[in-house]
Parts: structure tokens; C-alpha cells; sequence
């Protein structure tokens, strides 16, 4: 095992250098002149030589990745040409809201999508099971910006049940210990503080759900069924047990590596893909750091931020292969 | 939703299994979906009552009506019209950007899967990481090198599906390289080229357009969705992201700006995927079974 985990370990580092290698590329065929970008137009001759040379931009691009990936190997990613904080603080600072969006969707997609994708699984062909798996198969052809706006017109605006955007109502905010609003209110002790950050979770992490939930629940039942049919369920079933301990101990059970891979792979797309939701409900995230860093060609930030989403997840793909070992003996064993 | 790498060749079935295929109620709903998309593309022209593009400030913001079937949107441009020649721009990114991934993607799954060794190794670890990318992600740093713009971003959502077709072309040629009619071929003296281009790539077209299709309804989805964040199609265009982003602004007092573009995301994406999904089931045989 211990093997295995080095080797991983040893995979994930040459997918690093492989994702550094496409990004600093990427980055450094960009449209226009970063020297320019960051004197100005009318910044003169010997101005744009100095801050290329003192940036480096005056070497060959080899000896810039070479630069480029000794710093970022330090942890040293540049600093921002917007915010001039290092770019890692400012995709540090935006990473737990997106973490917290992440997380709170996927907790909904999976306390939703199994128990759905278990009971359409287990009346397959009936009414119940159509009806489920049409329902899940809108919410895979649901673009969620579409969906989010959809939520905030009607439970923000026409009902007014829940706020329109923002992470904490204007003026209170809990005092910053992990960035994420909901466990900062929490510390805080404070009912208020944590009725506002969840009430502003709501929205967002419904929208974000939705896909995955769809994902989740259409695995789930397609393994359930194909491992119904296997020997030691009718076993199982001959041997009496009940129909309940059958389908969660002996047909779950055994469905639960690709149910469990499913719900690791959506983790880093929805960290990724949270993108689109942050920009519907105003969310100060690391998706939307991208994106405007993208538009302000703030390109040590858009390095960062994509190394940084690389890293996440592919280490969420290796929890997850090595989640195996736990759900089932065999691979353990091996 | 995608076929997983090195699954056994999937056989070619008549074309009177199409038939078969559209048995299906929901085959049925996803045909005509879709075939309602492809004349609405070639019929906007014709159908839509006003020029995407005329603006009549009088009309600004006004709702629902004869008049405007949609509404009009802040500067009185009638929202049918628009969504109307918005499947156009759907339609385009669903060919250049699901065919440069197909092509891309085929190429380069015949050339890993047919040479093997080194070849097979280098390809298969590019591939890899590009895999390691979030899909958004990466089409988010192509578009920051290539600059915002609807080119752009479908040239960027096409390298991003790139790797799904890849894996699946190499899959199939593993599966087939070694059957008689392609050591006859390579008996008979055909070159290299010839054998993945006559006898393997024809032998690959059933899950090649299976996954083409399901691939089709994504496609719509992130293209519409990096013109929604600014990065694809740019305003005046009718393009469905770029209308929701106008409509984001309104949302709380013009609610049809971003409501009627959405539903046609949704329409078109849903067809795609139950047509997807109705092909995906007939032709993989461990589903047919």
C-alpha cells in the first residue's frame, strides 16, 4: 500500500510539472505586452526595457519556465498585477469561499442523489424510477447559470425568502478564522451570524448542486442494478434476510466504489466549475479570481489560481482511489 | 457520461437499427427536439419578425406581449428575434467545436492506439494531463491566451473534449488492430495510413457518433457559459450566454430578458442528451444487454 501511495505520489508530481508546463505556456502567448500592461502606453523605450528585464521577459521563454518553476516550487508564484499582494495570497484568500460552496454542494448532491438513484434503482422500469430518472436527466441538461438566476428571481425577489447574493449581510460578518463564512459563525458562537451565512449558502450551493446530484443519482442506480444480479445477492435473498439489509448491505455496499468515484470527480469540478455560480450570486471565489483575472490579463494570478485547482484535484482523485482500500477488502488486501 | 478507455470495439450495427433506436419515447422527444433546433437555425431569417440587431428604445424593457413574443430587452431589441437567431450561434459551436475535438481527438487516438509503444506513451500522458485540468479551467486559460471571442472560445471548448475522443479512438484500435481483416489489409501491402484511415477509423463511426452527440448538449452548455462570463461571444451578438449576461443586469425587473435564452439552453441541451443517451444504450453492448 505504502508502495502504491509513493507511486501516486510520484504520478502527481509529473502531472504538476505536465499542468505548469501547459499553463506557463498558455500564459506566456497572451495577447499583448505585460510590460506595456503595467506602465502604460505612454511609458517610454528604456521604461519598458527596464521592467522587461527586471521581470525577466527579456530571456529566452526555456530560461523564464525554468525561473518560473524553481519560484513556484519555493511557493513563490509571482505577485498579482492588480492587488500587488502575492498572487498565492489572493487565490488563498478566495479559496474558501469556493471550498465552502464546493463542499456544501456536493454534501446535498450525495445526501439527495444516492437515496434517489438507491430507490430508482431498486423499482427499475417502474412509474417512480421514470419519473426520477427524467427529473435527473434535466438536471444534467440544466445550465446552472441559467438555474441560478432562475432561484434568485424567484426565491430572492418575488418571495423574498432568501438574500440575492453575497456571501454575509452588509455590516456583519464574522470574524475571519478559516474564510469560510458558515464554520467562522459557528466559532463565533453567534446564532445571527450563523442564520445569515447559511441563509446565504442556500441559493448557491442548490445551484451548484444540481448536476452532480443528477451525476450521483444515475450512477447509483445503474450500479445498484448491475449489482442485483450478482450471485451472493440472491444468496442473500434465498437466505432469507430482509429486503432492507439486502439492498444496503449487500448491493450498496458493492456499488459504492463507483458511486464513491463519481462523488470524488465531481468534488474538483465543482471546485472548478463553481465559476459560473460565484458570478450569478456575487461570490468573492476563487472562479471568479479567474475570471477577472483573466480579463484584467493578470496573468501570475490566473498561473497560480490554475496550479492551484490542478493540485486540488488531482489530490481529491488520489483520496479517492485510496478511499478503495476502505470500501472493500479485496483491494486492501492487494 | 463519457464511454471509459479501452472498452471492447463496439460492432457495427445496419442502419436499420436507427430505427430501432427511435423506438424509444424518449429517442422520439430528443429527434425532434433536435431536428426543431436545426430548421429554427436555417429559418431564423424567415421566422423572426425583427432584425436581431434594431433597436427601438421606445420598446425598451417592455415586456411579454403581441408585439414582442419575449419581450425586449434595455435597448428594445426583440428577444424572439434574438433567441430565435441564437440557435445559429449554438449550432456553430456544436460543429466547430465538437468537430475540431473529434478530429483532433481521433487523430490522436489513431496514431497512439495503431503505433503503441512510445508513441502510445507520450500521447497517452498528454493526454493525461490535459485530463488533469478541470474542463471550465482549462477553457478558461485557452481563452486568457487566445483572448476573448466566440472563435476562441469554441477553439478552446474543442481542445478541451479533445482527450475524450482521444481515449475512445485508442480503445477501439486496441480492440481491432489484431482482427483478421486488418492483418489481411497489412498483408495485402496497404500502408500504415491506409489501414487506420480504410479499415479502422470506418469500423470506429458507431461510438465515434454516440459520443459526438452526447458530447453536443456540453458543448451548447460551456460555450453559452464563457459568454455569460464575458469570455465568448461579445455584445451585439445573439448568443444565449451573452443574452443571460444582459439579463442578469435585469433580472429583477425584466425577467424575460434572461428567462426565454435559458429555456432554449435547456431545450436544445435536453435533446441532445436523450437522443445521446438513446444511442449511447442501443449501441454499447454491455447497456444493450
Amino acid at each position: 500500500m505504502t508502495r502504491y501511495v509513493i507511486g501516486r505520489l510520484g504520478q502527481l508530481v509529473l502531472v504538476l510539472i505536465g499542468v505548469s508546463v501547459i499553463v506557463f505556456f498558455t500564459m506566456h502567448v497572451l495577447p499583448g505586452d505585460v510590460a506595456t500592461l503595467l506602465l502604460g502606453e505612454r511609458a517610454t523605450a528604456e521604461q519598458l526595457a527596464s521592467l522587461r528585464h527586471q521581470l525577466g521577459l527579456d530571456q529566452t521563454v526555456l530560461v523564464q519556465y525554468a525561473d518560473f518553476a524553481l519560484e513556484a516550487a519555493r511557493g513563490d508564484l509571482g505577485t498579482s498585477l492588480r492587488s500587488n499582494h502575492t498572487a498565492l495570497s489572493d487565490v488563498w484568500l478566495a479559496f474558501p469561499v469556493t471550498l465552502q460552496l464546493a463542499l456544501s454542494a456536493l454534501l446535498l448532491a450525495t445526501l439527495i442523489g444516492v437515496p434517489i438513484g438507491v430507490v430508482a434503482g431498486t423499482r427499475a422500469g417502474g412509474m417512480l424510477d421514470n419519473a426520477l430518472m427524467t427529473l435527473t436527466l434535466f438536471g444534467v441538461s440544466m445550465p446552472i447559470f441559467w438555474l441560478g438566476l432562475m432561484l434568485l428571481l424567484l426565491f430572492g425577489a418575488v418571495l423574498g425568502w432568501l438574500p440575492i447574493g453575497g456571501l454575509m449581510p452588509v455590516g456583519l460578518d464574522a470574524p475571519r478564522v478559516t474564510g469560510m463564512t458558515v464554520i467562522d459563525s459557528l466559532i463565533a458562537g453567534r446564532a445571527d451570524l450563523i442564520a445569515a451565512s447559511l441563509r446565504h449558502l442556500v441559493l448557491p450551493a442548490v445551484t451548484l448542486a444540481t448536476i452532480p446530484l443528477a451525476m450521483i443519482a444515475r450512477v447509483t442506480r445503474s450500479e445498484m442494478l448491475a449489482t442485483a444480479t450478482l450471485d451472493h445477492v440472491r444468496t442473500a435473498r434465498a437466505k432469507g434476510m430482509t429486503e432492507r439489509r439486502v439492498i444496503l448491505r449487500h448491493i450498496l455496499r458493492n456499488a459504492l466504489i463507483p458511486i464513491v468515484t463519481v462523488i470524488g470527480l465531481q468534488l474538483g469540478l465543482l471546485l472548478s466549475g463553481a465559476v459560473l455560480t460565484e458570478t450569478i450570486f456575487s461570490l468573492p471565489g476563487l472562479g471568479r479570481l479567474m475570471v477577472d483575472s483573466i480579463l484584467s490579463r493578470d496573468y501570475p494570478v490566473v498561473q497560480a489560481g490554475a496550479l492551484f485547482i490542478a493540485l486540488v484535484f488531482v489530490l481529491v482523485n488520489l483520496l479517492v482511489d485510496l478511499s478503495y482500500g476502505l470500501l472493500d477488502p479485496r483491494i486492501r488486501r492487494s | 457520461m463519457s464511454t471509459a478507455e479501452g472498452q471492447a470495439a463496439v460492432p457495427v450495427r445496419k442502419p436499420g437499427d436507427l430505427r430501432r433506436v427511435l423506438r424509444r419515447v424518449s429517442a422520439k422527444v430528443g429527434l425532434l427536439i433536435t431536428l426543431v433546433f436545426l430548421l429554427l437555425t436555417v429559418a431564423a431569417p424567415l421566422m423572426a419578425p425583427y432584425d436581431p440587431y434594431d433597436q427601438d428604445l421606445s420598446s425598451a424593457l417592455s415586456e411579454p406581449s403581441a408585439e414582442h413574443w419575449m419581450g425586449a430587452d434595455q435597448y428594445g431589441r426583440d428577444m424572439f428575434s434574438r433567441v430565435l437567431y441564437g440557435t445559429r450561434t449554438a449550432l456553430l459551436a456544436v460543429v466547430v467545436a465538437d468537430g475540431l475535438a473529434l478530429v483532433l481527438g481521433c487523430a490522436a487516438g489513431l496514431v497512439a492506439g495503431f503505433f503503441g509503444g512510445r508513441t502510445d506513451a507520450v500521447i497517452m500522458r498528454l493526454v493525461d494531463v490535459v485530463l488533469a485540468f478541470p474542463y471550465l479551467l482549462l477553457a478558461l486559460i485557452i481563452v486568457a491566451a487566445l483572448g476573448p471571442g466566440l472563435t476562441n472560445s469554441m477553439i478552446a471548448i474543442g481542445i478541451v473534449y479533445t482527450p475524450q475522443y482521444a481515449r475512445l479512438i485508442r480503445g477501439q484500435v486496441l480492440a481491432i488492430r489484431h482482427a483478421d481483416f486488418v492483418r489481411a489489409a497489412r498483408a495485402l501491402g496497404a500502408s500504415r495510413l491506409r489501414i487506420m484511415l480504410r479499415h479502422v477509423l470506418p469500423n470506429s463511426i458507431t461510438p465515434i457518433l454516440v459520443m459526438a452527440t452526447l458530447q453536443a448538449g456540453s458543448v451548447v452548455v460551456e460555450t453559452a457559459g464563457l459568454s455569460f462570463l464575458g469570455l465568448g461571444a461579445q455584445p451585439p451578438s445573439p448568443d444565449w450566454g451573452a443574452l443571460l449576461a444582459d439579463g442578469q443586469s435585469y433580472f429583477l425587473t425584466a425577467w424575460w430578458i434572461a428567462t426565454f435564452p435559458g429555456l432554449a439552453i435547456f431545450l436544445v441541451v435536453l435533446g441532445f442528451n436523450l437522443l445521446g443517451d438513446a444511442f449511447r444504450d442501443h449501441f454499447d453492448p454491455r447497456r444493450a444487454s
